[in-house]
């Protein structure tokens, strides 16, 4: 399948400091991305990249075949709602819907039309009156309404209370299931990722540290315990993630591409969340020692 | 027709939780054959889960031989796994007693018991997996 974000070499900084790394990215289309790190990891200044608001300082970075923001077609292929869901707060409802309509070439009125009645927005409302979560959906609509192919969303939930972030998260994958939507959306929960996403990117510290199928992710990490034994001493082909010891135990989180066969460990399934974790929490020294094997991960499991 | 729900602790990918709660349904007369399973749309929808989630779900289900996709119709029940197997149980829980006679009798307590069963059944299961 073809890639809807492809990234080689990819770095952004601004003055002094690098926002963004050699970034090597290929993600599928078709897929909802989840992109998480922590606080001025870099995540922003990526989804940036990738909608043409920032331009690349080192590499390249193509989305749906082209390059960002390169042209009317181009723009035309990928909707961005930005940190906070901006709207214009002095237009109304109904004028954010004319305004999607004249600018947008495959604008689907019907569906922007349907999806405010649906929601319960008064069209004459002026949009700076609207709550946080009608603000959310209203750029949702304007997203879905674009009819992208791809839809970038910066931290859409992050404001939101727990019911209006469900609200968005069921109308988006609706969305994602009627238009076959790719989506790369940026997230501090980590559950929401697990629901909603199913390849997930982590960035720390300015650089990709693993990116890929969530199914195979979790198939390919697993938490090892077993009597004290330095992890140096692991066959070739479990990479370390973490390691802890206690006198006479060791607790490490390995990724491995084949089945741990060694019965002296006590081999234990990992969730996405310890996963994402680990690729976090480890030193940042380990980071560089591993990085030519941090690929796109496929395992047999 | 089926409602799917999501536990976070599960420790189960979402989509084998899906898997095995259509199971769970098939195995307790809940689903029987001819039902609909709820569109991929409208799980997606209800649950805000990812689409693919649902798809790979009823993919699984479908090479497993207990759903057909009838394009354009729906999803729908083939098989179900309740009668098939109701009676073998009778049987297998005699052997099943017996067996907890055997290792009550050998000193093993409730605990031992649970966790011998337990890494016995993980190591048949990892064994069918290899």
């Amino acid at each position: 399948m073809s890639a809807v974000l492809r990234a080689r070499g990819l770095g952004k900084r601004y003055k002094q400091r690098w926002a963004l790394q050699s970034c090597d990215l290929d993600v599928p289309a078709g897929r909802v991305v989840g992109l998480v790190g922590p606080n001025g990891a870099g995540k922003s200044t990526l989804l940036n990249l990738a909608s043409g608001m920032l331009t690349p300082t080192a590499g390249t970075i193509e989305v749906c075949g082209g390059r960002p923001a390169a042209g009317v077609e181009q723009l035309a292929k990928v909707g961005f709602v930005a940190q906070d869901t901006p709207v214009y707060s002095a237009l109304s409802v109904a004028d954010h819907l004319d305004l999607g309509k004249r600018l947008n070439p495959n604008w689907d009125d019907a569906v922007a039309r349907d999806r405010i009645r649906r929601l319960g927005l008064d069209p004459k409302q002026r949009a700076g009156k609207l709550s946080g979560g009608q603000r959310a959906q209203l750029a949702l609509t304007l997203g879905i309404a674009k009819r992208p192919e791809l839809l970038i969303l910066d931290e859409p939930v992050a404001a939101l209370d727990p019911l209006a972030r469900r609200e968005f998260m069921q109308d988006l994958m609706e969305a994602v299931a009627e238009h076959e939507l790719s989506v790369v959306l940026s997230s501090h929960l980590v559950s929401d990722v697990e629901r909603t996403c199913d390849y997930v990117i982590v960035l720390v510290d300015s650089h990709v540290q693993v990116a890929g199928d969530i199914d195979d992710l979790v198939a390919c990490h697993h938490r090892l315990t077993g009597p004290r034994r330095d992890p140096d001493t692991l066959p070739a082909g479990q990479h370390v993630l973490t390691a802890s010891h206690t006198d006479r135990q060791t607790t490490l989180l390995v990724r491995t591409d084949t089945a741990v066969h060694d019965p002296t460990w006590t081999v234990g399934p990992l969730g996405l969340e310890d996963i994402v974790l680990a690729y976090m929490t480890r030193p940042a020294d380990a980071v560089r020692d591993t990085r030519p094997a941090l690929e796109v991960l496929r395992c047999s499991g | 027709m089926i409602e799917f729900h999501l536990n976070s602790r599960s420790g189960l990918p979402p989509y084998q939780q899906l898997v095995q709660q259509v199971r769970h349904a098939l195995r307790l007369g809940l689903l029987k054959e001819g039902d609909r399973l709820p569109t991929v749309k409208d799980v997606a929808k209800q649950m805000a889960v990812n689409p693919n989630t649902v798809l790979k779900a009823y993919r699984e289900l479908e090479h497993d031989g207990l759903v057909a996709a009838r394009p354009g119709v729906g999803t729908f029940v083939t098989r179900t796994l309740a009668d098939a197997t109701l009676a073998a149980h009778g049987p297998l829980r005699k052997d099943l007693q017996r067996w907890l006679t055997k290792a009550r009798l050998a000193g093993l307590d409730d605990e031992s018991i649970e966790a011998l069963f337990m890494s016995t059944f993980r190591d048949a299961a990892g064994e069918d997996v290899a």
